[in-house]
């Protein structure tokens, strides 16, 4: 078993990026450390697809010389999601920190625990 | 080809198309572009209901000029269709009853952005009912959430901020364990099409190998799909995010968004990994027991809620809970149960928060529900609304909560492991529902000699009225629900015949 | 020892840690500061000093009411809340484990890394590489492939892109007519921002003036190529808007704003967007009723060729460009006025 994960070195190491990246976003108190962990969480599944799609000795999937046969090419299906996720991930890292810079020009914190218990007061108030 | 049949297609286009050009229209435009767009989407559902009820099959439409496995998908059937044109309906009347507090939520500038939003959160609602497409789904997926963020936050009180950034964290947890589900999934498969990939999985079970890969990938999907639609432990961003949003945005996010991640995860559960194998892989077990435990806690959380819209939002983890028990169930039975349930909550959801809304404005916008007191009387429309809506969530006959709890109860009595805590679940959580309902519906009605006893007694009581699209809407809901309640026959038939279109 | 135990506090790992914890800034009270000071001192004959003096002690009492400047970074010190510290530190490193084992048992039993018998490697793929440029005229496989294959997808893509720009506009864009305390003040810090507009750094101007038209060639490039070469819409737009910043920071928004306004970025992306969905639903029209798209895909290789993915690529390209521009003018200060 831990000879396999040897042999699937770069997917290994992406999800434990994987779990680091979920862990901070799920724990982290402080905002732009979420947002990170979000970009590495992300990351690590586009680092796993990437690694997905490659096969030893072959080529990027751009025809050189003519050349069509599936057996001189890597898959292109997966650099295509990679892709297309970077987008959404570009998208939703650009909400988040609009989100945060108006929590934070309010509240004057990072921290959402913080934050909390300041609407927590308010509303008492 | 019949024309008709294009019509899923257009619907996401059209639906899309209007908010691309909102965002150059000025609010008022933009708001009848988008009402254009949801009335003719939800039309359109209708005719692709009755085209797949007459031909009494499915069938899947091709983005682009290539076949399966190779271009995109989208699938139309008749739960598809019934499904879409639920969620045109009750997008519709979600917008039509909260319009006079869009109007004071959102600036004055930024009108248009909010229905740049409606019309995307349509398309993505649609695109997710109708795709045949794993990654599809996942795109649209996070269209979805974004637009529903937007949507809470577009009130842009610090309240209403600081939920959406803890929907948006929540969102994207789930939205991550989907995608490496997901990719998962291609790597074990090699298909994102929903139909190739489930042959191929049927492959990989019946030989044997990628057992625990196929369990991983089950257990993820279904986790973040869960968290995304507010199961019972991942429940912390519910009752902020309905509670603080505009009216409109409640409606919606409780009636369609969730539903809209379940929905999906009930065609993932169908027409990919293969029903069979969540039920041998115990995964059903375990989404049943949260079910359950989400309808449990939720109401005692709701029983514990002062703010009449946290109860209602408290009251939506309990009921996402009975759809999460009727899918761990894991017999057809239960699974139209489920279904059903998804149509009766969103009818009765947004109904809730509709009429609150114009329970609130007799109130003095007042949250605290003993507030409320005797404005059944103030606003008798939404008295009635609130009134049919709490009935319904309890289960009272001829309204749609009944049927869904009565499908639920026999559907329970065809697998015997589970029917005991079945039954047992049901009949607690309906007590505590009846308790926070009916307490609710009893404050409206009573005369508000209330303790001060200044204002109410010298005047009488004004009856406001609201304005008439407030009005309209709350009967068009309690219409909604009473044709749900009382012809649940052949809706209840045209599920069933749908699920057996998605194997 | 007694001595390294007193600096133990002001050791790095300590520092290190103190960052991590998120208990210290180590930029707080050193980079506002000095630059107001720089202000004030730089532009003492400015006409517009008593504005500025007036925007400063609006911004003075702003930074007051965080309570970042007026109690510092630390946190309450609470033996309740230390214990539930800690325990949520360990509960947080015992999930990471989880989730990674999880993960890791999971990725133990897939396919071997870069095996050209994988299952994700099948017919799928192969007709992608052995077909995709006669079907549609792409040397650039990817980019056929989610261009017209799976250009559906795509579309969605730029559906997020475009949606995230929406929301947030809502957040940030500064409206006059809004009435909101919060607003107004960033509107006034924004206006600070502006007062000192161009900032005439000759080294950043001048380095500008030589990159900036590299760069906007480049991206340009990118897109024309891309489906001819790695590149594509999204990274030729991303370059473009690089591009755009970069110029917007050296020359200010008043010579930006001669050409790129609110209105010219609601024009660019409402066209591009409205291209893609008719031309998309044009092809996905065709294709699902079994007709002939009709529309020429050129010899493989040349610029004019490849059927619709050009003009999509120049689509996304404009769209990402003008997005990237306008969410750096939205988070410095709500909006391109």
């Amino acid at each position: 078993m831990i000879q396999h994960i040897f042999l699937n070195l770069e997917e290994a190491v992406s999800v434990i990026l994987f779990g680091i990246g979920f862990t901070m976003l799920l724990l982290h108190q402080n905002l732009i450390k979420k947002i990170m962990g979000m970009n590495i969480m992300d990351t690590a599944v586009y680092l796993f697809l990437a690694a997905k799609g490659y096969i030893n000795g072959r080529m990027v999937p751009i025809v050189v010389d003519g050349i069509q046969d599936a057996s001189a090419y890597i898959n292109p299906v997966p650099s295509g999601l990679v892709l297309t996720g970077i987008v959404v991930s570009v998208s939703t890292t650009a909400l988040m920190l609009a989100l945060t810079i108006r929590l934070y020009e309010r509240y004057g914190s990072l921290s959402l625990d913080q934050i909390l218990t300041q609407i927590k007061e308010e509303e008492r108030a | 080809m019949s024309f008709v049949q294009n019509f899923p297609f257009f619907s996401i286009i059209i639906a899309m198309f209007s908010g691309i050009v909102s965002s150059v229209l000025p609010g008022k435009a933009a708001k009848r572009l988008s009402f254009f767009a949801i009335g003719i989407t939800t039309l359109m559902s209708a005719a692709v209901l009755a085209f797949c009820l007459g031909t009494g099959e499915s069938y899947t439409y091709m983005m682009g000029h290539f076949p399966a496995p190779w271009g995109n998908e989208i699938r139309a059937g008749v739960l598809e269709a019934l499904t879409a044109l639920l969620f045109g309906i009750v997008m519709f009347l979600a917008v039509l009853g909260g319009l006079d507090y869009t109007k004071v939520d959102v600036e004055e500038s930024k009108q248009n952005l909010f229905y740049i939003l409606i019309d995307l959160m349509l398309s993505s609602l649609l695109a997710l009912v109708y795709t045949n497409d794993l990654f599809t789904a996942y795109v649209f997926v996070e269209i979805n959430t974004i637009a529903g963020c937007g949507l809470i936050m577009i009130r842009q009180k610090g309240r209403s901020m600081s939920s959406a950034i803890r929907y948006m964290i929540f969102s994207q947890l789930g939205s991550g364990l989907f995608l490496i589900g997901l990719s998962l999934l291609y790597d074990v498969t090699g298909h994102l099409l929903m139909s190739p990939a489930k042959e191929e999985v049927g492959q990989i079970m019946a030989a044997g190998i990628y057992k625990i890969p196929m369990l991983v990938i089950l257990a993820v999907i279904s986790v973040g799909l869960a968290i995304k639609s507010g199961l019972y432990p991942f429940h912390y961003w519910i009752p902020d995010t309905y509670g603080y949003a505009t009216p409109t945005a409640s409606a919606i996010l409780s009636g369609l968004v969730s539903k809209g991640y379940i929905f999906l995860l009930i065609k993932i559960f169908y027409r990919v990994l293969g029903r069979e194998n969540v039920i041998d892989s115990y995964l059903a077990n375990v989404l049943f027991l949260f079910g359950v435990a989400g309808m449990l806690m939720g109401s005692i959380h709701a029983i514990a809620q002062k703010d009449t819209r946290r109860m209602i939002a408290y009251s939506s983890v309990a009921q996402i809970g009975y759809i999460y028990m009727g899918i761990g169930l894991g017999t057809q039975a239960g699974m139209v149960a489920a279904i059903f349930h998804i149509f009766s909550h969103s009818a009765s959801k947004a109904l809730l928060f509709i009429s609150s809304v114009g329970l609130y404005e007799v109130s003095e916008n007042k949250k605290d529900y003993l507030s409320l007191r005797g404005a059944g009387y103030r606003n008798p429309m939404a008295g009635i609304g609130f009134g049919v809506g709490a009935l319904s969530m309890v289960g009272v006959p001829m309204l749609a909560g009944f049927i869904s709890k009565l499908l639920f109860a026999t559907s329970a009595l065809e697998s015997p492991h589970k029917m005991f805590i079945t039954l047992l679940a049901l009949a607690f959580s309906t007590v505590l529902n009846a308790i926070y309902f009916l307490r609710m519906v009893i404050t409206l009605y009573r005369p508000s000699t209330s303790s001060e006893g200044k204002e109410t007694e010298d005047e009488p009581i004004e009856a406001k009225k609201s304005s008439w699209n407030l009005r309209l809407a709350i009967l068009c809901f309690i219409v909604l629900n009473l044709v749900l309640g009382m012809s649940s026959q052949p809706i209840v038939a045209a599920i069933g015949d749908g699920l057996m279109m998605f194997e | 020892m007694s001595r390294r135990r007193d600096n133990y506090e002001n050791s790095r790992w300590m520092k290190f840690k103190r960052w991590v914890d998120g208990e210290t800034d180590p930029l707080a009270g050193r980079m506002e500061a000095r630059a107001y000071e720089d202000k004030k001192a730089s532009h003492s004959s400015n006409h517009g000093r008593e504005r500025l003096e007036d925007l400063e002690a609006d911004t003075e009492e702003v930074l007051k009411r965080l309570p970042i400047f007026a109690n510092g970074y630390d946190s309450v010190v609470d033996k309740g809340l230390m214990a539930f510290r800690r325990m949520y530190k360990v509960m947080s490193v015992l999930l990471c484990a989880g989730i990674i084992a999880v993960l890791l048992w999971t990725v133990s039993y897939l396919p071997v890394f870069g095996d050209a018998k994988n299952p994700d490697n099948n017919e799928v793929s192969a007709r992608y590489i052995e077909k995709g440029l006669q079907e549609t005229g792409a040397v650039n496989i990817v980019t056929g492939m989610i261009l017209d294959y799976r250009a559906f997808d795509t579309f969605g893509e730029s559906c997020v892109l475009f949606i995230a720009s929406c929301c947030v506009l809502v957040l940030l864009r500064i409206d006059d007519a809004s009435k909101d305390e919060h607003v107004q003040m960033r509107k006034k810090e924004a206006e600070y921002d502006r007062l000192y507009e161009p900032k005439n750094d000759i080294i950043l101007q001048k380095c500008a003036c030589i990159l900036v038209p590299i760069i906007m060639i480049f991206g340009i490039y990118i897109v024309l190529n891309g489906h001819l070469s790695p590149g594509g819409g999204f990274s030729g737009g991303a370059v473009l808007g690089s591009g755009l910043i970069l110029y917007l920071n050296a020359f200010g928004f008043q010579k930006t704003g001669r050409f790129f306004t609110q209105k010219v970025y609601q024009r660019v992306t409402l066209s591009a967007l409205t291209f893609y969905c008719l031309a998309k639903s044009y092809s996905f029209f065709t294709g699902a009723n079994h007709l002939k798209s009709g529309i020429p895909l050129g010899t493989p290789g040349a610029i004019l060729s490849s059927g619709l993915i050009l003009p999509l690529n120049i689509c996304v390209g404009l769209v990402v460009a003008c997005t990237m521009y306008v969410f750096y003018t939205l988070f410095r200060k709500g909006g391109m006025k």
